[in-house]
């Protein structure tokens, strides 16, 4: 276990500068010119050469090959560059950010486990009974539903039955937990709705699937209490499944809630990126994009470890 | 309180209740196990018999099975009204159950260790020490060696033969009056099912337990039974004890089934006894007698069902036929044979149509080791082998599992390049570049009847194929005439053109695989296991099938497969391989009348058949240990590691083929006479 654990994190080193690389050059293929919107949005007719000293200012006309070099100088500090756009330096920027996002990101997991299991396992469990149709109805409404309309129905009824909002502006967590959750419990409840759906019914068709295997036969046959049987013979090798799309469903949160956060009001990453897009803000871009894909390869291998731990043949293969 | 048998059975009957109507898969079944009898529920597929098994444990699914019986007594208990928690004190405690897939029948996320002991901590309340203690001591009486070190790995760590002695183990765990195995060893090669049945039938007459094995292999039920129930349909129609059924079999299905069985101890004949048809579909059973459709006796009589009468007074063998009187006097008779009008086909051996000289097929193979580090190692899955098949000429290939004798089929069709030797075609050199030249002339024939057929294509479509991509018939009528032609050559019949592979039954679809290789017309087809995903009566009605083409065209065959006596029967030319290494070539009668080298006369040993005065009378040699890795083979020859007749000198030398008599070679420095 400890050997694979190993194994398993150097290899996060190589699969994050591949993704460095690849998206400082996909970026920089990308057509449009931040100068010219920034220029443009001042007003006013602009000259070529005012043009060209804001490029010499920002370091745009340095060859591509000199800004991939302090691009990639500036990673191993954290340095991600300066926001063209702002002016602020983009690791600031986005660490002002991320926190929101990563609780939300929590909260919504935390939710849309709390609701998935019990539903998944009685569903499973009940298969064709009224309780497994009610649920799949529960569920396969949640899928349906878009997180952000779901979102809106939560405003209405916390109006209709507070008679008011969550206030605006977020408080932090650690400065003021309880109206902190208070303002978040209702976006994470939104997308956790649609999260829960797709693992509770992932959950209930692996756990379908493994009350099958014959190894539960050999359970049943030895006289084991059914309930032992279904947690521990059954639950383990149904989990296999459910963890990876609770992972990925987790890596998603992180920067693609671009709608939830405008419905909520919360300034979160997703806002942060729709901005740089249409700003053609390109440091804060590949900051943005860099972040996320860590994300993406960290949660990854949370789920690889995870999976080691649960299934024995995965520690000791080759 | 002893005078009542263990199991007392009345009237069993279950009910699958599926979307599109309810079959009865198990109808008014009745029988008696004593404790310590060793009692065998014979019958082909879909028969009932592993429904009669898992309905006793109450196992089935309750969703869809409904299990009625007038009553099911366990040592005098009815038990066919006990809640859900009673039964479970009584599985695993008083009676076991053993599976047939060794594979997939353990958890693969729990230890060894956990699972062995969960029975003990649930029934006998141990403490996870005594538990312990106990599992060690299980494992050790299996033969499991090092079980302390075994009891914290898990199943993948095990081979197939262990980890069915590990659920043989867990079967025992409690000390049970009842044992019921449903096909424990079927997907264990020879050697090692013989190991496992000694074991079981050892461990149970010391303790006393009672064992209901169900089996399709006749050779098994011979070798141990002491009664024997044989199921057709989801009925019992004969049952007895083994001497019985097997000395004086009185119901024609019975007959028909122990006929259709190849068999070791007779010299090769011509055709195999078949019965013909299929057992019928148990969703819309045949009314009266349900062997009627497939019977040599039926009668206006038998259309109403017959009962399970007793033979005669106080001799406990009972029938369910009408005419059971006559059939047990004629016997085998009363299936037409056309054994004497089929001589076995004499090969002319001048030009060899394929010809094998030092064939190799060594595969690179690295694993992870270490943290970061890797080893790499050669498989020798084919080492230097050499034989010649002529035309009209089938050559057998047995071995264990693991013993190369696919990658040879594979090799010479070149589906993985040969790594060494020499390959001719008729007479013609073959390679990477000519192999396409003779693909038409050289076809072949897959074990999986279900897999290895596209299931999108219907039946005309997987024929018409090869005609098409081969430009052998161009024009579309004239391609629908031939795939008519060839339906109707392996006795199918051209309207099943239009139906899709899951359409027919496993036999039918092996018999459209043949139908397949033949439209090209080749010299030779090499058959990989082509009989052993089928029952006995179908597999019979293959071999034939074979056999009548290869009188007819004159077909080559290479035929792979661990069936000793199936190869026995079809092969005029055998070989024993093991470890990628020839042990013993030669005619087939000579090698299964007089085999030289220890492996051959062990496999030989370890294959029951189906006589039991025979199978109990004689003396044999049952093979220890499994296969070696063939990463690491052992030094000079590479069965010492396993022969019993092992010597000094046999660890150092890698033995040569020594011709001893007319054609008939073995590897091993310890056999007198050669030449």
């Amino acid at each position: 276990m400890l050997a694979y654990t190993i194994r398993r994190i150097l290899l996060v080193i190589p699969t994050l500068l591949a993704v460095a690389v690849l998206v400082f050059f996909v970026l920089r293929v990308v057509p449009g010119d931040i100068v010219e919107i920034k220029l443009a949005a001042e007003g006013g007719i602009i000259s070529a050469e005012e043009i060209q000293k804001e490029k010499e200012r920002l370091g745009l006309d340095d060859p591509i090959m000199v800004q991939f070099y302090k691009y990639m100088i500036g990673l191993p500090r954290g340095d991600l560059g300066i926001s063209l756009w702002t002016e602020n330096n983009v690791s600031e920027e986005i660490m002002s950010r991320i926190g929101l996002s990563f609780e939300l990101a929590i909260l919504s997991t935390i939710l849309a486990v709390l609701i998935a299991f019990p539903l998944g396992t009685i569903s499973a469990l009940y298969r064709g009974s009224i309780l497994d149709y009610v649920i799949r109805i529960i569920t396969i409404g949640g899928i349906a539903v878009p997180s952000f309309w779901f979102g809106m129905l939560l405003i209405m009824l916390i109006l209709a039955t507070f008679g008011n909002l969550p206030p605006l502006g977020t408080i932090s967590i650690f400065d003021d937990p309880k109206t902190n959750l208070y303002q978040m419990i209702w976006p994470a409840l939104s997308v956790g709705y649609r999260y829960s759906s797709v693992v509770a019914r992932m959950l209930r068709s692996s756990i379908l699937e493994v009350l099958s295997e014959d190894y539960i036969r050999t359970a049943r046959a030895k006289g084991v209490f059914e309930r032992i049987v279904i947690v521990k013979h059954g639950m383990r090798n149904a989990l296999l499944p459910t963890v990876t799309v609770i992972g990925l469903e987790f890596a998603f949160l992180l920067g693609g809630l671009v709608v939830t956060e405008s419905v909520f009001n919360l300034n979160g990453i997703g806002k942060l990126f729709v901005d740089s897009v249409v700003r053609n803000d390109l440091n804060l871009l590949q900051g943005l994009v860099l972040t996320v894909a860590t994300g993406f390869v960290l949660v990854n291998l949370i789920i690889d470890l995870l999976y080691a731990a649960l299934d024995p043949r995965i520690r000791y293969q080759k | 309180m002893s005078e009542l048998p263990l199991l007392d059975v009345r009237n069993l009957q279950v009910e699958f209740k599926l979307k599109n109507g309810t079959v009865r898969a198990v109808d008014n079944v009745s029988f008696q196990v004593n404790r310590g009898e060793f009692l065998s529920i014979v019958g082909e597929s879909g028969c009932g018999k592993s429904v009669t098994a898992l309905s006793i444990m109450k196992l089935l699914p309750k969703r869809v099975a409904e299990i009625k019986a007038d009553y099911v007594k366990f040592d005098g208990q009815d038990i066919t009204n006990l809640s859900e928690n009673e039964m479970r004190k009584i599985r695993g405690r008083r009676m076991s159950m053993i599976f047939q897939e060794p594979m997939t029948s353990l958890n693969p996320v729990l230890t060894i260790g956990d699972q062995l002991t969960e029975p003990l901590i649930t029934h006998l309340e141990m403490s996870e020490e005594e538990a312990n203690n106990r599992a060690i001591e299980l494992l050790n009486m299996v033969g499991i060696p090092e079980p302390e070190k075994r009891l914290t790995q898990y199943p993948h760590q095990f081979s197939g033969g262990m980890r069915q002695r590990v659920m043989i183990a867990i079967g025992l765990a409690c000390e049970p009056d009842l044992i019921i195995a449903d096909e424990p060893t079927t997907a264990l090669d020879v050697t090692i099912q013989a190991q496992i049945l000694e074991l079981l039938k050892d461990i149970c007459n010391r303790l006393g337990v009672a064992i209901i094995m169900i089996t399709h292999n006749l050779g098994v039920v011979a070798a141990y039974a002491d009664k024997v129930n044989v199921m057709y349909a989801a009925r019992i129609v004969e049952k007895g004890g083994a001497s019985d059924i097997f000395g004086k079999p009185s119901h024609p299905y019975t007959i028909g089934l122990l006929r259709s069985v190849p068999r070791m101890d007779k010299k090769r004949g011509g055709r195999l006894a078949t019965i013909e048809g299929l057992p019928p579909n148990l969703m819309a059973p045949p009314s009266g007698c349900r062997f009627k459709p497939r019977c040599p006796m039926a009668a206006d009589t038998c259309d109403s069902s017959p009962e399970l009468k007793e033979r005669a007074k106080g001799k406990n063998h009972f029938t369910a036929c009408f005419y059971s009187d006559d059939a047990n006097k004629k016997g085998a008779s009363i299936y037409v044979s056309d054994k004497d009008k089929f001589k076995p086909i004499k090969v002319k051996k001048d030009k060899p149509v394929l010809s094998v000289r030092g064939l190799k097929q060594h595969f690179g193979v690295s694993f992870r080791s270490g943290w970061l580090s890797s080893v790499s190692g050669t498989v020798k899955a084919v080492d230097d082998i050499s034989f010649d098949v002529y035309p009209g000429e089938t050559v057998g290939l047995v071995g264990e599992s693991g013993c190369g004798k696919t990658s040879v089929g594979r090799a010479i069709l070149h589906l993985n390049l040969p790594t060494g030797g020499e390959l001719k075609f008729n007479e013609k050199e073959l390679n990477q570049k000519s192999v396409a030249l003779v693909r038409q002339d050289m076809q072949v024939i897959f074990q999986d009847p279900f897999s290895s057929l596209n299931p999108r294509m219907t039946i005309g479509q997987i024929l018409e194929e090869p005609l098409k991509v081969h430009k052998i018939e161009t024009d579309e009528v004239a391609r629908a005439e031939r795939v008519s032609e060839l339906l109707t050559k392996v006795g199918l019949y051209p309207y099943m053109r239009d139906r899709y592979p899951h359409e027919l039954s496993g036999g039918q679809r092996q018999r459209v695989g043949i139908a397949r290789a033949l439209c090209m017309e080749p010299k030779i087809i090499i058959c990989d296991e082509p009989v052993s995903a089928l029952d006995v009566s179908v597999q019979a009605q293959i071999i034939n099938l074979l056999e009548d083409l290869q009188r007819e065209l004159g077909i080559a065959y290479l035929f792979i497969a661990h069936d000793l006596a199936v190869v026995k029967h079809i092969s005029h030319k055998v070989i024993v391989m093991y470890l990628g290494k020839v042990m013993e070539i030669g005619d087939s009668d000579t090698i299964y009348g007089e085999p030289k080298h220890p492996y051959t006369k062990a496999l030989l040993d370890a294959a029951p058949i189906p006589d039991p005065k025979k199978e109990r009378g004689r003396e044999k040699i049952i093979l220890k240990g499994e296969l070696p890795s063939p990463l690491n083979p052992p030094k000079g020859c590479v069965f010492s590691s396993r022969c019993n007749f092992v010597t000094e000198d046999c660890r150092k030398v890698s033995p040569e083929l020594v011709d001893f008599d007319n054609n008939h070679l073995a590897a091993c420095i310890n056999i007198e006479g050669g030449k």
